[in-house]
């Protein structure tokens, strides 16, 4: 705090403000210069799963607003935000309204833990990939009391189809986060990411890195397990009876999820800011470009399997939850573990 | 200050809820009050140093128990006055657990001061600095898996018995129910159940 303005505001160099007020300010900041770019991302996103999609199926996309189209996400808030909120009459008015919110809020909170490069992370905290489990098993609720209080069977439908999706996925993404966690050893995510693994533990992984991308996929309801909300059977799912602001948390909710999600498996499997194959000629690249791109490589895998693949049908859904992904990962828990200790390499062993 | 004014928002807020999870009306009210005095609860775990526990009280029991909780209420038809009836009846039982509940409170709040002398030397033994940054789940781990490693084995095989009981009771095979044979899709074979015929114009197959 220069001494100049302690001369000419005193409040600045009092003792309760360098104590609580300051320590409130920075983080204030550090959040907005986490969310914002989080938001514009978020908004892309929309635009580039319209560009990747009509990329696919031979049409042009969004290309009228703006270059390109690039105005096009701002267009589309715009619009939503000029709409008028509906609350059906016999809708639960208090759970109606804070479904969305809620939605939204547990997809922006996750990101507190997400280091984006080295050091740059909200909160280093120890049990960092548990706080992200606890906050992703959440996003269930959202759906829940959105198809519940919105008192319409089509959204009840969806709303109790995505619980049980997401309840059945979640317990082979956990399973997972083990493997991961047998070969680094820590909760930590900067530590994950930091960790040196040697090739042969990187192949072993691997298929979980493609179990945990197909989770990921069911997790964010998104295609091909987009069930919740699959249109022809269902309307619109858990959302039908949503207009304005309160759709548009949802759908904000929806992307902020996959971005997290292709977060989180950046820092799982493919090394968080680090260069890619730990080149070390390209690490003059900053870390968060690194980061950015690895990101983005696992989002379009997203928008590519909704492009390519047909909606799953929901008891084959439910199968390749329990039947294939339960047993595959509770046996590559037991081969990683084998593994790691047959070649003397469990983290805290040498 | 600020962890005094925090641990009462949490302490005040956590017994706000658990008292609306038998006040309110609505039961679906409650399980979501339920959840929020689960959370108040992992705030408090957070504040006193136990960030292991407070996650895996988010995970297991927000995440999966009361999901299920209202899983199973939503779909319930519930009658409401129909279960305010038996409230009379049942306000003795209630009353007589309450009590035992709260007189083992008291006496555990009695005893407390000597429990905890002979618990932080049964801890000290098992770590070998008692100050230096060992994680949670390092120290946890420490000791779930040395000194209580058969009281873990015993739980783990009581759940799993659990799980089986449950599987076994809810399993029913019903006749006429039509199942998708993964196995037996894959390993169709093209030839064993195509024909190709050659047709002349104006013959038909016979």
């Amino acid at each position: 705090m220069p001494d100049i303005m302690i001369e000419y505001i005193p409040f600045l160099g009092s003792a309760f403000f360098t104590a609580y007020i300051l320590p409130v300010l920075c983080i204030t900041g550090y959040i907005l210069l986490l969310v914002v770019p989080l938001i514009l991302a978020m908004a892309y996103l929309t635009y580039a799963e319209r560009k990747v999609l009509a990329a696919m199926q031979l049409r042009q996309g969004p290309m009228m607003v703006g270059p390109f189209g690039l105005l096009q996400p701002l267009a589309d808030g715009i619009k939503l935000l000029g709409k008028e909120t509906i609350i059906p009459r016999d809708a639960n008015r208090f759970i109606f309204v804070m479904a969305p919110m809620l939605t939204f809020m547990l997809a922006l909170v996750a990101w507190a833990v997400i280091p984006v490069n080295a050091g740059w992370v909200l909160a280093d905290i120890n049990v960092g990939i548990l706080y992200l489990f606890a906050i992703s098993s959440l996003g269930v609720y959202g759906i829940l009391m959105a198809g519940w209080a919105s008192n319409s069977r089509y959204a009840f439908l969806g709303g109790l189809r995505s619980a049980a999706q997401m309840v059945s996925y979640e317990v082979s993404i956990g399973l997972v986060l083990v493997c991961v966690l047998l070969t680094t050893g820590s909760l930590n995510l900067t530590q994950i990411v930091v960790t040196e693994r040697p090739f042969w533990v990187d192949l072993l992984l691997f298929p979980m890195f493609v179990v945990f991308v197909i989770s990921a996929l069911a997790e964010t309801n998104r295609a091909p397990f987009d069930l919740p909300e699959g249109e022809s059977e269902l309307v619109g799912g858990y959302n039908v009876e949503y207009s304005s602001m309160t759709f548009a948390l949802f759908f904000l909710g929806e992307y902020m999820n996959m971005i997290l999600m292709a977060a989180m498996a950046t820092v799982l499997f493919l090394g968080g800011w680090l260069p890619p194959f730990g080149i070390e000629a390209l690490s003059f690249v900053p870390g968060v470009i690194w980061f950015a791109f690895k990101v983005s490589f696992i989002l379009f895998i997203f928008l590519w399997a909704r492009a390519t693949l047909p909606r799953y049908r929901y008891d084959q859904l439910m199968r390749l939850g329990w039947k294939v992904f339960l047993p595959l990962t509770l046996l590559w828990v037991v081969i990683v573990a084998g593994a790691l200790l047959y070649n003397n390499a469990l983290p805290g062993m040498q | 200050m600020i962890e005094a004014i925090f641990f009462y928002a949490f302490a005040a807020v956590l017994l706000l809820s658990a008292a609306m999870v038998i006040s309110a009306r609505n039961p679906i009210h409650s399980v979501l009050f339920l959840i929020l005095a689960f959370f108040n609860a992992a705030g408090l775990f957070v504040m006193l140093g136990a960030e292991f526990i407070a996650m895996i009280l988010v995970i297991v029991y927000v995440g999966a128990v009361a999901v299920l909780f209202l899983f199973v209420v939503m779909m319930l038809d519930i009658d409401f006055k129909e279960m305010r009836r038996g409230m009379k009846q049942h306000a003795p039982v209630g009353a007589l657990v309450g009590g035992v509940l709260l007189g083992e409170f008291i006496w555990m709040y009695l005893q407390w001061p000597e429990k905890r002398e002979g618990m932080e030397l049964a801890v000290a033994h098992t770590m070998p600095h008692p100050m230096s940054d060992i994680t949670n789940t390092h120290a946890l781990g420490r000791i779930l898996y040395t000194e209580y490693v058969y009281l873990f084995q015993l739980a783990g095989l009581i759940l799993l018995v659990a799980m089986i009981g449950a599987i076994v009771l809810t399993l029913r095979k019903r006749p006429g129910v039509r199942r998708q044979d993964v196995s037996a899709q894959v390993n169709r074979k093209a030839s064993d159940v195509l024909k190709i015929e050659k047709i002349t114009t104006g013959t038909g197959v016979s």
